[in-house]
């Protein structure tokens, strides 16, 4: 609980909070009198110096009987609440005390009733327990049992399961001794932070009933009486009504703000997002005839670049893979490529074209407003020098950008995406049709009939079976890799020049792994395009590609054709063809790992990130960054050759 | 059988339930008051004779599970008794009050609705990845201490500002359209922060979800993403919390219409309760139980239909 008073909201609550219960201890030590004291000679006067909230029908002085009213109203509130959390525990651990079965009956009703507002609930209870402070008491308490109770349950029936508990009933502890000893204080925390706010609830609730006049019944006053009667006068002495309202939202607010902010300080606590450190970069030479070309390429987030200086190239129909481990940075190469980069993702490159259309064109970046730009340098320059960041900001951008209608349509027509995951990248509430046909209705101004004619083609041309039943269907009645299958299919709603497919047989059985191999391939031959394959699988890369690049910690360490793979230069890719067991792997060996963790691109090493699992690495590695020279990056590549 | 009429079936079911739970309670209220309702309600100077005469023509004399049935078989015939106090039919009572009630509750709903769910999405858009912190932080605090208000406190808030100081409103009664404006203003502010805030959060993590990224990848105009894509999925979520806050509304136009003295069911369950009428107070509970069974029923049936996975539909 001290975690509390370490958050600004926590203090400012606490201090709230203290204050009201002291007032509410003192108050009517010091004022009561005064607050009593009948003045026929000042009756139903407005505010004054002498007076300042007014005065009521007898001439008493409001705003002393607000104060003295603390004591009342939050004595009757935390009445309440302590009948409300005692019924509610004894209703919420029912399946602990009295039995599973019986225990159902009451976690049934407990269920019912939290569905009636409490409001409800207590003028129901009201009714039955008559009107007066007792009777509210008793009613607030029964309204707010339910949904204490279900907390209770919700809590102990977790902990109940746990092993110690079991041990304690098997070695015959009964069940009340069970449930306080056992679990209600390993629950303790989370419900005295909720009784808290139930408290401030309660507070607000039974204002709220003696507004009504249900309440608290005169001569006994607290702050919905005073309220009820000073809301008749309103037009001419308003504070009479105000000044008991705005003690009311105080004190209700120091109970929940103070309960809240408990409940914050024992939950979660929200993670601080770093913020941009774009890089510079210079546009360099002309456009060429490939697919895609791609040079220097680097992804920031924070000082953190986790794709660093990726340049390649792909020509028409050309399939090229993308390997590496997890963390390596090729899933960013390939967002970054298809300008899905979100914020703080900043992406930085020297070029960056597709068929011929530079995509760091002007449009491509988003219009920044002159505040949110000084926001950034002020939140960035800590990093660096001004001069050196006033450059950056010239050569980067926010890689998801708003575009014009011309590169949305490229993009959208010509660059088709497919994902790792299909069972969270086709949106569950869209039957799947509708999300094929949505390309081609905005791309290409089809009609809605025609585009989700053109769909059910496409999904006939993916192999899935009954297209024009299942392009009814939604996502979840799908399989893997029919939604995998129908991934494809969307991104053959317009005429693909470039397909890039991230990891998509990672989350598939291998059986289907094959098949969607398969279809890509033959995507490709019928559609004549391009092929990006990013995999972890070198086996998975060696049987669809022509050209493969490894990447290690950000960077390309090798590009080669899969074809020489056989004589890969770089330790890193030789670790990783090593790693794949085949039919003439000894069995009884242990299968063969690369030793030690993937580089953290946050701690890169000053030399070679590959160097501390590199069993060639020497000093140089340690000290200096290889450059990648004749498609390998390492200071001692097999063959001879790469560095100085 | 499709899987929307098995939930229709299933759903109806429980409803009937639920129906057989608050006519239970609303009949049970009366007998559960300690000592005699009818006594209590004529007080302690009045004859015996005269309680014994109304006690017998209530009924109350006879075994309680043949009140039970009566009381179900009136229920049915539309009969909710008769009105100590007035002698007229509660039917009638509540007839003339439901109106000013459901009219009240229905407007501030759709404000509510309306202002929230816009207001939520454009902040979620707003304020994703920690954008624009100072209109976030501006955003949570603001409908933050709305939704620690209670209407009625809200109420007398919103009169003092445009009723009194103002003059814009007039400050009480049911009259004109204007004065129509408080009422709902204090009813849908609450929960209109709440909700919003509730979208805010659930659209998002919706924004973060794979399927967003592949509808950036088909190149979709911004309005279709988070039209289209995004705000369905937040809704699934934000429909399933902000059910049980409007379930809390009709609940809350008790407290509003006595600020405003609208001549509702609100302020005629209170005036009733304080005149110890039993047979309205009783024929009141059940209309507003009622009414947050439709509520419940309204959220779970629009759950089902937005969203395709829903286990509402199977459980």
């Amino acid at each position: 609980m001290a975690r509390v008073f370490r958050s600004p909201v926590g203090m400012g609550a606490a201090a709230l909070l203290s204050i009201v219960l002291l007032l509410a201890i003192f108050a009517p030590l010091l004022w009561g009198e005064r607050a009593d004291a009948i003045d026929t000679e000042q009756i139903l006067r407005g505010v004054s110096a002498q007076h300042w909230a007014g005065t009521d029908s007898l001439g008493r002085d409001i705003f002393f009987r607000v104060l003295v009213a603390g004591r009342l109203s939050v004595l009757l509130a935390l009445t309440a609440t302590a009948v409300g959390v005692l019924i509610g525990l004894i209703l919420g651990a029912a399946p602990l005390l009295i039995g599973t079965r019986a225990g159902r009956v009451v976690t049934a009703g407990v269920n019912v009733a939290v569905a009636f507002p409490g409001l409800l609930l207590a003028l129901f209870f009201a009714v039955v327990f008559g009107v007066g402070a007792r009777g509210a008491v008793l009613a607030i308490g029964l309204a707010v049992a339910p949904g204490f109770a279900r907390l209770v349950h919700t809590l102990t029936s977790t902990v109940a399961e746990r092993d110690y508990v079991h041990a304690a009933r098997i070695a015959g502890v009964g069940r009340v001794r069970v449930l306080l000893r056992h679990v209600l204080p390993n629950v303790g925390e989370p419900l005295v932070v909720n009784a808290t706010v139930v408290a401030g609830g309660a507070l607000l609730a039974f204002a709220g009933l003696s507004f009504l006049g249900l309440g608290v019944q005169a001569p006994q006053y607290d702050w919905g009486r005073l309220l009820g009667d000073g809301l008749n006068r309103i037009y001419l002495h308003p504070m009479a009504a105000l000044a008991p309202a705005i003690a009311v939202v105080i004190a209700g607010l120091a109970f929940s703000l103070f309960g809240e902010a408990a409940a914050r300080a024992i939950g979660i606590r929200t993670p601080h997002v770093a913020h941009l450190a774009p890089e510079e970069v210079e546009p360099v030479g002309p456009g060429g005839d490939a697919v895609l070309a791609v040079e220097r390429l680097r992804v920031s987030f924070g000082e953190v670049s986790p794709v660093r200086d990726v340049s390649l190239t792909i020509r028409r129909g050309e399939a090229v893979g993308i390997v590496g481990e997890s963390g390596s940075g090729k899933s960013l190469t390939a967002l970054a490529i298809a300008c899905l980069i979100e914020e703080p993702g900043r992406v930085g490159a020297a070029r960056l074209e597709f068929l011929g259309h530079d995509l760091r064109a002007s449009d491509c970046r988003p219009p920044v407003p002159p505040k949110i730009q000084q926001f950034a340098r002020q939140s960035t320059c800590r990093g660096g020098s001004e001069a050196a960041f006033a450059g950056q900001i010239a050569g980067s951008w926010d890689g998801a950008g708003s575009w014009d209608r011309g590169h949305r349509r490229l993009l959208g027509l010509g660059m088709a995406m497919v994902f790792q995951d299909p069972m969270t990248s086709l949106n569950p509430v869209l039957r799947i049709g509708r999300q094929l046909a949505e390309v081609a209705e905005v791309h290409q101004r089809l009609r809605r009939v025609d585009a989700a004619e053109l769909a059910v083609q496409r999904l006939d041309a993916v192999h899935i079976p009954e297209p024009r039943r299942r392009a009814r269907q939604y996502p979840h009645e799908f399989s893997g890799g029919m939604r995998q299958r129908a991934m494809i299919g969307m991104g053959l709603m317009g005429s693909p020049a470039l397909l890039i497919a991230d990891e998509p047989t990672t989350a598939l059985d291998v059986t289907v792994q094959a098949q969607v191999l398969r279809l890509l391939e033959e995507v490709r031959q019928a559609s004549g395009a391009a092929l990006l394959l990013i995999s972890h699988d070198i086996t998975v890369v060696r049987q669809v590609c022509d050209r493969v690049l490894v990447m290690y910690a950000g960077r390309v360490v090798e590009e080669l054709p899969v074809t020489a793979l056989d004589n890969a230069r770089h330790p890193y890719t030789r670790a990783l063809l090593a790693a794949v067991p085949d039919l003439d792997t000894d069995r009884g060996q242990p299968l063969a790992v690369i030793p030690g963790r993937p580089a953290d691109p946050a701690h890169l090493p000053i030399g070679c990130a590959f160097a501390p699992r590199c069993p060639l690495a020497d000093e140089t590695c340690a000290t200096n960054d290889p450059p990648l020279m004749a498609g390998v990056a390492c200071w001692h590549p097999k063959g001879g050759g790469g560095g100085e | 059988m499709t899987v929307m009429t098995r939930f229709a079936i299933r759903r109806g079911l429980r409803l009937l339930l639920s129906l057989w739970v608050v006519v239970t309670a609303a009949f049970g209220m009366i007998h559960l008051i300690p000592g005699d309702p009818v006594r209590a309600a004529l007080g302690p100077t009045a004859p015996a004779q005269l309680v014994e005469a109304r006690r017998e023509a209530l009924g109350l004399n006879d075994p309680l599970w043949q009140q039970y049935w009566h009381y179900m078989e009136n229920l049915f015939k539309g009969e909710f008794g008769t009105s100590t106090l007035s002698g007229l039919p509660v039917a009638q009572v509540i007839g003339d009050r439901l109106p000013a009630t459901g009219e009240l509750a229905v407007a501030a709903f759709t404000v509510a609705i309306l202002v929230s769910v816009p207001l939520g999405l454009s902040m979620a858009v707003l304020t994703r990845g920690g954008r624009r912190r100072p209109a976030e932080l501006a955003f949570t605090s603001s409908t933050a201490l709305l939704a620690a208000l209670p209407e009625f406190l809200v109420a007398v808030g919103l009169v003092y500002l445009f009723a009194v100081t103002l003059g814009w409103a007039p400050v009480a009664g049911r009259t004109d359209a204007g004065s129509y404006v408080l009422p709902v203003l204090a009813l849908a502010l609450g929960p209109a922060a709440v909700l919003a805030r509730i979208v805010r959060v659930e659209t998002l993590a919706v924004l973060q979800a794979d399927y967003i990224r592949t509808a950036r990848a088909k190149r979709l105009p911004h309005r279709l993403i988070y039209l289209r894509h995004a705000l369905p999925n937040a809704l699934t979520a934000t429909i399933t919390l902000g059910g049980l806050l409007l379930g809390g509304l009709v609940a809350g136009t008790v407290l509003v219409e006595n600020v405003f003295a609208w001549p509702g069911l609100g302020s005629t369950i209170v005036s009733s309760i304080l005149a110890k009428d039993y047979p309205v107070v009783q024929g009141i509970v059940l209309v507003y139980g009622v009414g947050v069974l439709l509520v419940n029923l309204v959220v779970d049936t629009a759950l089902a239909v937005l969203d395709p996975r829903s286990t509402i539909r199977e459980s």
